[in-house]
């Protein structure tokens, strides 16, 4: 899979789309994210890191959802998003996939991708359309007519995945899209997104399974308590256990 | 808990293996020493007009590791909801060690000694760590909360400790699980279902949400699992799945359509065209 791993972010270095500064975030009086600083353009960057780092609240964050409470600077396309509206920051052009699927128990799978996609921004290239979703997922469309409750959990990521999609997002932020997805479905996604990429879609990507991780950005950041502590590639961390070990490793005390 | 007489192989022998994988593999199998832990004949769930669940036979014996694959949809945690009693069925029916529980309430066959967790977890967000895994021992011990002091509690206050510590959660104990994040509330079911000693642990999709390091941790944990524990898990971690199971059931479109041993299950079309896709 790694060999089809987007070629190069060497265009994408000229053009900066999103740029983070400086960025805090607290729960109350918890801090979450301390001083979280980079920047991407077109090509995808992956955001890995072990359970409560803090890649959920960046996440949050970006999207201009509260709590947390944000601090600092998330540049997209030159625009400040700290402390805008969620629904603004979704219409400028970035689509959420959030952790957990949060989707409408009463409503049917094509009713979710019709709402969603009437704030849509206007496409750079082919728009997306239910049609197109349903292609993508063949199984969403076998479930058209299913309410939100009624899905399996696999099936609920896939909604989740589609009415981001519909929004024609220019960067697209998911946090574990690959989450109880089968494996072929995994595969058949990846390679999606790696179409969509060469399309001009900007993907940040949390997820625990590296394997989607490495396929589908060059860039890993590494997250380590609230903050980016290293930066990789995508073959430096598959090939490197002791990179894994120490930045993914969990060290068990009773040994 | 005794120890189990049956090593694990025997437990295997209850699997048909078939060479036609295809079609009969949820035929019964006659059984050879005691009877299985876990029976189903002929379940069925009917949500409206969607047949969630379908004449499913599955027998699992006693210490068997038994992982159920299919495709997202298949029907894999609505079987995991009618085992545990969290829905009814629709048809058919459930034995646990040898007791008819179709119509028995969930709490029954947890008494029985069944644990499972859940893709999404549910907790009690205002509990903190230790006391969430605490209160599932005293859930299905104790019977009854009250305020127990003395040595029993405080085992019981060690043993919640040491499930913490075994999927690796244990520098959070004293933390609030509504402030943990999603990866470590699945760490935190599964240290529940562990404390509760089970004798049938059911795990639907644990290594979801966990990084590279915590899925290594839990593969040793499951690995080392007591041998007399039956262990029944949903996974889409192949890497995980095929690992710790001795037998695989793969469903599809509600049916049980494969069963067979991991190897089998690699070697076989129909399951890399319906699921695996080409992982190898």
């Amino acid at each position: 899979m790694s060999e089809a791993a987007p070629a190069s972010s060497a265009p994408a270095e000229t053009k900066v789309l999103l740029e983070i500064e400086g960025l805090d975030a607290f729960y109350g009086k918890a801090q979450v994210l301390d001083d979280v600083n980079f920047r991407m353009g077109h090509g995808s960057v992956a955001i890995v890191g072990r359970n409560g780092m803090g890649k959920t609240t960046l996440c949050n964050a970006i999207m201009g959802i509260t709590p947390p409470t944000a601090t600092g600077s998330i540049r997209f396309a030159g625009e400040e998003l700290v402390g805008g509206h969620s629904y603004r920051i979704a219409r400028r052009g970035i689509g959420y996939v959030p952790q957990g699927r949060r989707l409408f128990p009463s409503l049917s799978v094509d009713e979710h991708l019709k709402i969603a996609s009437r704030g849509a921004a206007e496409a750079d290239g082919e728009a997306w359309t239910r049609g197109r979703v349903y292609e993508l997922f063949p199984r969403l469309a076998e479930r058209k007519r299913n309410g939100g409750a009624q899905l399996s959990g696999g099936e609920q990521q896939m909604l989740a995945i589609g009415r981001a999609l519909v929004t024609n997002p220019r960067l697209l932020v998911m946090d574990e899209p690959s989450e109880g997805l089968a494996p072929a479905i995994i595969e058949n996604m990846v390679e999606t997104f790696q179409q969509l990429e060469r399309d001009g879609l900007a993907i940040l990507l949390i997820e625990q399974n590296l394997g989607v991780a490495t396929a589908l950005a060059e860039r890993q950041l590494i997250m380590v308590a609230g903050t980016i502590a290293a930066e990789t590639t995508a073959n430096a961390l598959s090939s490197d256990p002791e990179l894994q070990r120490r930045y993914l490793g969990v060290e068990p005390l009773a040994h | 808990m005794t120890e189990n007489e049956h090593s694990v192989g025997d437990g295997l022998r209850s699997v048909p293996h078939t060479d036609s994988l295809v079609g009969d593999g949820a035929q019964s199998v006659p059984h050879t020493g005691s009877a299985p832990t876990l029976r189903l004949r002929g379940v069925g769930r009917r949500f409206g007009g969607l047949l969630a669940v379908r004449d499913v036979d599955l027998d699992v014996a006693q210490g068997e590791r038994r992982a159920v694959l299919g495709p997202n949809g298949a029907g894999k945690t609505t079987l995991f909801n009618l085992i545990c009693g969290d829905m009814p069925v629709s048809s058919g029916t459930i034995e646990l060690y040898g007791e008819d529980v179709t119509r028995s309430p969930a709490r029954t066959r947890v008494k029985l000694g069944l644990a499972r967790t859940y893709q999404q977890s549910r907790h009690l967000l205002g509990l903190t760590v230790e006391d969430s895994i605490y209160l599932s021992i005293v859930g299905v011990e104790g019977g009854r909360m009250r305020p127990v002091i003395l040595g029993r509690d405080s085992e019981r206050r060690e043993r919640a400790r040491e499930a913490a510590n075994r999927v690796a959660i244990e520098h959070k104990l004293h933390e609030r699980v509504g402030d943990l994040s999603h990866g470590e509330h699945r760490q935190v079911a599964i240290a529940m279902a562990l404390a509760a000693k089970p004798r049938m642990l059911m795990l639907d999709e644990p290594a979801s949400g966990l990084s590279r390091g915590e899925r290594v941790l839990l593969t040793e944990l499951l690995l080392g699992l007591d041998p007399a524990i039956t262990l029944i898990l949903i996974e889409h971690d192949m890497d995980i799945a095929l690992r710790v199971a001795q037998s695989v059931t793969m469903m599809h479109d509600g049916r049980v359509i494969v069963e067979g041993t991991p190897d089998e299950i690699r070697a076989n079309q129909t399951v890399h065209d319906l699921y695996l896709g080409r992982h190898e």
